[in-house]
């Protein structure tokens, strides 16, 4: 933990069940390595944004981490929390069950029905709390998926590209608000994403993978609110753009 | 109006040259052609069909075209049927027949989905149930008559036991292959919100089996009435096809078509009623056709 603790110096938080600790981790698909040996600390209550090309390995990662990949071939060790919650990009409502219900799959303590409307009110969608997935929008969708993994308290957030899907401006709304929600619970989060700013806007620290490796891991020592307009944002912004191959210039 | 024209109408111009007809036409059009899917009838619609055909049956019938002795007019039948209502005779049958193909729906229902599920869910279902309700599938129901009758004798309990049978297949293979295409992106939701087997089967594999098990009892109603035609002319005094057999014996066609009737709006009644219970059920779903 002292490793990544020293990245950034300024946070401590002590609850060692929320940290992650992943050594040496390998997964293979037939003969492509898809991960190549990443060994990884994350503290708890950090806001990790993990970028990289399409097909670099950031999706497995997250599966290996969330646990969802024992089809696969590999190797290493990966310690994280139990009390964890996984948003896909895919909003992923049972269309059959109600949006409340929807949250409240696998929930089971008292008190969890009143806690429940009260992340939908937070996530802006109070009185919705019986319509069907089907009649909601994308975005709405999403912020049920957003209310389904809020309502657990989880130690660790997971998030695979979860506004992949949405439209600009849905998306800034729900990065303010994941950033807004996560500042109350505080959870660990490990965010992939391929959008740089987003990654930059919300995250603690910035990861680019490639080839099934982290080839850099940056600290964003910017305080919050944070604007693009920052210089050291644009000069944050352009290293990793630097990471990814890719320059701004046209 | 060019929208009107043949081709052989039209003068052969160029593309480029040729004047183009009104805006506002071509908008109405390509409007009303976008549409893919033809608007749904309501009741009254479907029985458009039916009642013509009536109509003409019943005018050949007058005119002399269709003698009685080979078929019955719709309102000789009609006049029958109101008869034997009101003494009482047809409900008996109407029970009796109606006591057996339930009973068989019922039960073929119930070990069906029962054994969708083991053979779905589990893999020593899979491997000790799914082979022996194919080759079941691949057997006509029918085809088990003589065995039955070996084994149950010719009494009510083989004939229920042969409904179970005929509507057991369909209702296995159809939710069966439904709990198969269950999403896989929900089971691994399942797992990442930590639910139960129990809950799982609950609230992820037979919901999303529902679509599928509906088609089954849709299937299944008319199986039961189909399998009960046969049957009930096998050593019965009781029931529809009692009585169309001894219509047939005295040659009155006017029962006959009673019991045709009373099978059609039977057979219609259950898929109104299954349908109902499907739209019902299956709510959240904005299908075509529904
Ligand atoms: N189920 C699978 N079967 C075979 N190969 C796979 C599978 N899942 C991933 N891969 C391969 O592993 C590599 C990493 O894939 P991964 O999905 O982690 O990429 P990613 O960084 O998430 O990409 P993207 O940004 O496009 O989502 C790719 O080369 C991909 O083809
Ligand atoms: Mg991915």
């Amino acid at each position: 933990m002292s490793a990544a603790a020293t990245l950034v110096p300024d946070f401590v938080d002590p609850r060692e069940n929320a940290t992650v600790r992943i050594r040496d981790v390998v997964r293979r698909f037939d003969s492509r390595t898809a991960l190549d040996g990443i060994s990884l600390d994350i503290p708890a209550g950090q806001f990790v944004a993990l970028i990289g090309k399409s097909g670099s390995g950031k999706s497995t990662l997250l599966r290996a981490i969330a646990d969802l990949d024992d089809d696969v071939e590999g190797g290493g060790r990966i310690d994280a929390p139990d009390n964890r919650s996984v948003l896909f990009q895919d909003s992923r409502l049972l269309p059959w069950q109600s949006v409340i219900e929807n949250i409240l799959l696998g929930v089971r303590d008292a008190g969890a029905r009143a806690r429940a409307e009260a992340v939908l009110a937070d996530v802006g969608l109070a009185g919705r709390a019986d319509a069907w997935p089907n009649q909601l929008s994308g975005g709405e969708q999403q912020r049920v998926a957003l209310a389904r993994s809020l309502v657990r308290r989880p130690d660790l957030l997971l998030a695979d590209e979860p506004f992949g899907a949405l439209d600009a401006l849905t998306r800034l709304k729900m990065q303010q608000l994941l950033f807004r929600l996560v500042g109350v619970q505080r959870p660990t989060i490990v965010l992939v994403t391929h959008d740089v700013d987003e990654a930059l806007i919300l995250a603690d620290r910035v990861l680019v993978m490639d080839e099934g490796r982290i080839v850099l891991d940056r600290p964003v020592g910017i305080a919050h609110p944070r604007r693009a307009s920052d210089p050291a944002f644009a000069t944050l912004r352009t290293t990793l753009l630097g990471a990814l191959g890719v320059t701004e210039t046209i | 109006m060019t929208l009107h024209a043949k081709p052989s109408d039209i003068a052969p111009v160029s593309v480029v040259t040729a004047p183009l007809p009104a805006r506002r036409v071509i908008a109405r059009r390509s409007i009303r052609s976008r549409r893919l899917t033809p608007r749904t009838l309501g009741p009254a619609g479907l029985l458009i069909g039916p009642a013509v055909l009536v109509l003409v049956w019943e005018f050949a019938s007058q005119v002399g075209w269709l003698s009685p002795r080979l078929l019955a007019a719709p309102s000789t039948a009609a006049v029958t049927g109101f008869e034997m209502l009101l003494d009482g005779d047809l409900t008996a049958h109407f029970l009796a027949s109606a006591q057996r193909a339930y009973a068989g729906l019922g039960l073929g229902l119930v070990i069906g989905v029962v054994l969708a599920l083991l053979a779905g869910l589990t893999r020593s279902g899979e491997a000790s149930i799914d082979g022996a309700v194919q080759i079941k599938r691949a057997i006509p129901t029918l085809a088990l008559i003589p065995l039955a009758i070996l084994w149950l004798g010719i009494g009510d309990a083989m004939k229920v036991a042969l409904i179970t049978t005929a509507v057991l297949v369909p209702i296995y293979i159809n939710t069966h292959a439904a709990l198969r295409s269950i999403d896989l992106r929900y089971v691994e939701l399942a797992r990442t919100v930590g639910l139960t087997r129990l809950e799982f089967v609950r609230k992820v594999a037979l919901p999303g089996a529902l679509p599928g098990f509906f088609t089954g009892l849709r299937l299944a109603v008319t199986a039961c009435w189909t399998s009960l035609v046969v049957l009930e002319q096998i050593n019965t005094t009781e029931g529809i096809g009692y009585l169309m057999n001894r219509a047939r014996d005295y040659g009155q066609t006017d029962i006959i078509v009673v019991g045709l009737a009373i099978y059609a709006i039977l057979g219609l009644a259950s898929d109104f009623a299954v349908r109902a219970l499907e739209r019902r059920a299956l709510a959240y779903r904005k299908v075509l056709g529904s």
